[in-house]
């Protein structure tokens, strides 16, 4: 893992976040969520920040980071693309539609592209049953999404790509 | 508190409230099989995460089989610990656990130790029926601990001692389902962790998943080499539990058969680190008088209290967790450290041997000694002033590749002049015991005057923090002691915030001291263990014709050849050193 260095402002971003928790070890959780929401990702130097002012050992914010798979380690892409793996989406194939869009971004699950435009997840179920197989770009979510269509969808996303419709 | 009645394999047992299925089973002598389960009893040191599910007992009324090591009993309770459904249970799940491990048990360092390997006996295990996927984990290898994770059970022990008891902080269970494993931060390798090498994690492992570095075969080669000269120094708290790896039973002295064994092994002179002990007590002492004196007499730069600095896992810790305290402990070097400069700086030409062709091993009951003696300060030209640690049980492995009939030794006595100690010397192995070594010498020392009493019962248990005060003649000396680093956290703290009015404390970083140390033979959990090996020290003590480390003949023999006075100039280069700032990386 490459090694960044964090600007004195986010180190502030962050002293602050860990405050308003009341630096308590028991909001953990609540700490991680708001400092990736600020930051996008939750590198090592960041758990550290976090770690030195919740003083709590680094490991067991580590530990955390790694169960949760909403928390990530790697900055997300510009555009998050998450296929839901839930129950019903991945009886009707979320699987397939998953493995088209590791095929076209040559990327894994957990990945940003090298331009990074996208970065690619899995959830498990964001409500929308109905509409399975569920696939969230962003805020956007798109629904009944079959393997043949993962280039489309990519296609909103690149500027004057052939398939763009706007 | 209310005792409850209930029945186990149609045995009447009564229990208080709050007993767990498996301690009141084991109050009837039914010692129902466990596996991630640990209790150190009375030192507050448990690990019942009730994952592994080994333990599990068939409770009338429960439709679930009940693990006993998390499951408290309750009134009437009518409980079967070796029923078919919980047979059947309890084989299951370990065939399971051991269809996620290697099966290399003919090779592994723990065999004949192992938790696993025995459970796996006792319950007749003789086929594994599922086969599946098996984790590969990279190997950790750092100065002193090895990490092999796909012999990890997940039992959790190591991440509890690391945790809790020492608050070191570097273990915890990473990622989730399969793939969880428990690892330092970002999966980085322990030596670049702030891991103290106390070793507690390896000395509650049940399996192979954590062990020592083995330098058993680098002294083999040594040994064979006719251009080395060899010396030995062994420990206090090796001699106390030696004898375990040889059937004897725990709290048996072996230090006459240990200085037989090392002579038979081909060691050319069989020192003692007792001597160094009391070397350690005269540097020791005198900073803490000294800095005393300076104390009452007004002076306000002058740090108290003054804190021990014998154990290398210690030191590390404050290295790294309270840089702002490293002028606070004492600057002598551990007893290991002071040996090897006085091996290799006056030994050496007492017998004509150049220090490159003296090699200076030390049987210590740590994992921490190998990372100390590894230490650049510890070194001249790159020539190290203790060339190999090794632990008791790499002893005892020594002892049976040289096919030298333990038990049958004789007892000898070991070399002079390294080799001559007193009572206090002895004591360093066991909690309170450095302490209790440093008030005989500094009292004496302090006062003109012969001790009324020499034992000093008041700094003996195994409480984790006891204080005691001490009447230095009219002036009442302070004294604390810690062992477990969770302990010593507390007692720093104290003194970071201003609020110690200590004078001296001293701090081991293992349970029960070095006794306890991660490198003794394993103790599985049974704390009596270390009971029977800290009466063993005071035994020894007991029996010294000589008790206090100033009285040593050896001792001020070689002040008044050598060192001159305790610091001296000779003695800050030799036998103190300085602590480094490892907050920052």
């Amino acid at each position: 893992m490459p090694k960044i260095k964090i600007a004195e402002n986010t180190v502030q971003l962050i002293r602050e976040i860990c405050t308003k928790y009341g630096n308590e070890e028991g909001e953990l959780i609540n700490v991680l969520h708001n400092v990736q929401d600020k930051l996008g990702y939750l590198p090592a130097e960041v758990q550290e920040v976090i770690a030195r002012e919740l003083n709590i050992p680094v490991a067991r914010i580590y530990g955390v980071v790694t169960f949760y798979s909403f928390f990530s380690m790697l900055p997300k892409g510009e555009h998050p693309i998450s296929v839901c793996m839930g129950t019903a989406c991945y009886v009707r194939g979320s699987e397939q539609v998953l493995e088209e869009f590791k095929r076209q971004l040559k990327i894994d699950v957990g990945q940003t592209t090298p331009d990074g435009k996208f970065s690619l997840g899995s959830l498990r179920c964001v409500g929308a049953c109905g509409l399975a197989p569920v696939v969230m770009v962003g805020e956007k979510v798109y629904g009944r999404v079959s393997p043949q269509q993962v280039r489309k969808i990519l296609s909103d996303y690149i500027i004057g790509c052939p398939h763009s419709e706007s | 508190m209310n005792t409850i009645k209930l029945t186990i394999d149609n045995k009447s047992v009564e229990a208080a409230q709050g007993t767990t299925i498996l301690d009141a089973a084991a109050s009837v002598g039914i010692n129902i099989p466990t596996l991630c389960h640990m209790k150190l009893h009375d030192m507050s040191i448990e690990n019942r995460p009730g994952g592994c599910r080994v333990c599990v007992v068939e409770v009338d009324g429960r439709r679930n089989l009940a693990p006993a090591c998390v499951t408290e009993v309750t009134e009437g309770m009518n409980i079967k610990t070796h029923s078919i459904r919980v047979i059947n249970a309890r084989r299951t799940v370990t065939e399971l656990i051991l269809s996620d491990h290697p099966f290399d048990c003919l090779v592994c360092a723990k065999s004949g130790n192992c938790e696993l390997q025995a459970l796996a006996q006792k319950l007749g295990i003789r086929e594994i029926h599922y086969k599946g996927e098996q984790s590969h984990y990279r190997e950790d290898t750092s100065p002193a601990i090895i990490r092999e994770m796909d012999k990890c059970i997940l039992c959790r022990r190591c991440e509890m001692m690391c945790n809790e008891v020492q608050t070191v902080g570097v273990l915890s269970a990473i990622n989730r389902g399969f793939i969880t494993v428990v690892s330092p931060a970002f999966e980085m390798n322990l030596d670049h962790s702030v891991c103290t090498y106390c070793g507690q994690c390896v000395a509650v492992c049940p399996t192979g998943a954590l062990t020592e570095v083995d330098h058993t075969g680098a002294v083999i080669r040594a040994l064979s080499d006719p251009n080395k000269t060899v010396i030995v120094q062994t420990a206090p708290a090796v001699r106390a539990a030696l004898g375990e790896e040889f059937g004897l039973e725990p709290g048996s002295l072996v230090t006459g058969k240990m200085a037989a064994a090392l002579r038979q092994l081909g060691f050319d002179y069989v020192f003692d680190t007792d001597f160094a002990a009391d070397l350690t007590i005269m540097e020791e002492g005198t900073e803490l008088l000294s800095r005393l004196n300076k104390h009452l007499q007004g002076d306000k730069s002058v740090k108290l209290p003054i804190l021990t600095s014998c154990c290398p896992a210690w030191v590390k810790f404050f290295e790294h967790q309270f840089p702002d305290l490293i002028d606070i402990p004492s600057t002598a070097r551990s007893p290991q450290q002071m040996f090897g400069a006085i091996a290799k700086n006056y030994f050496a030409n007492n017998i004509q041997v150049d220090r490159e062709n003296l090699v200076v091993v030390s049987i210590m009951p740590c994992l921490a000694k190998k990372y100390e003696c590894a230490r650049d300060e510890f070194a001249e030209k790159g020539n190290p002033d203790v060339d190999f640690a090794i632990t008791t049980r790499e002893l005892a492995q020594l002892i049976k590749l040289a096919n030298i009939d333990f038990n049958a030794l004789p007892e000898e006595e070991f070399d002079n002049p390294l080799g001559e100690s007193t009572g206090a010397g002895v004591i360093f192995g066991t909690t309170g015991g450095v302490i209790e070594a440093a008030v005989r010498t500094a009292y004496e020392l302090h006062t003109g005057k012969p001790l009324p009493k020499i034992d000093f019962e008041e700094l003996r248990g195994m409480e984790g923090i006891r204080h005691a005060t001490i009447d230095f003649n009219g002036l009442d000396l302070n004294i604390g002691i810690a062992h477990g680093l969770g302990n010593a956290r507390k007692l720093l703290e104290d003194i970071r915030n201003g609020k110690s009015d200590f004078h001296a404390i001293e701090i081991m970083s293992c349970p029960g001291g070095c006794i306890g140390g991660g490198g003794q033979p394993y103790h599985h959990g049974d704390a009596e263990i270390l009971k029977k090996r800290q009466e063993a020290l005071y035994r020894e003590d007991k029996s010294k014709p000589i008790r206090k480390s100033h009285e040593n003949p050896y001792i001020k023999k070689i002040y008044e050849e050598f060192l001159g006075h305790p610091l001296s100039e000779i003695s800050h280069h030799l036998l103190h050193t300085e602590y480094f700032d490892r907050s920052k990386k």
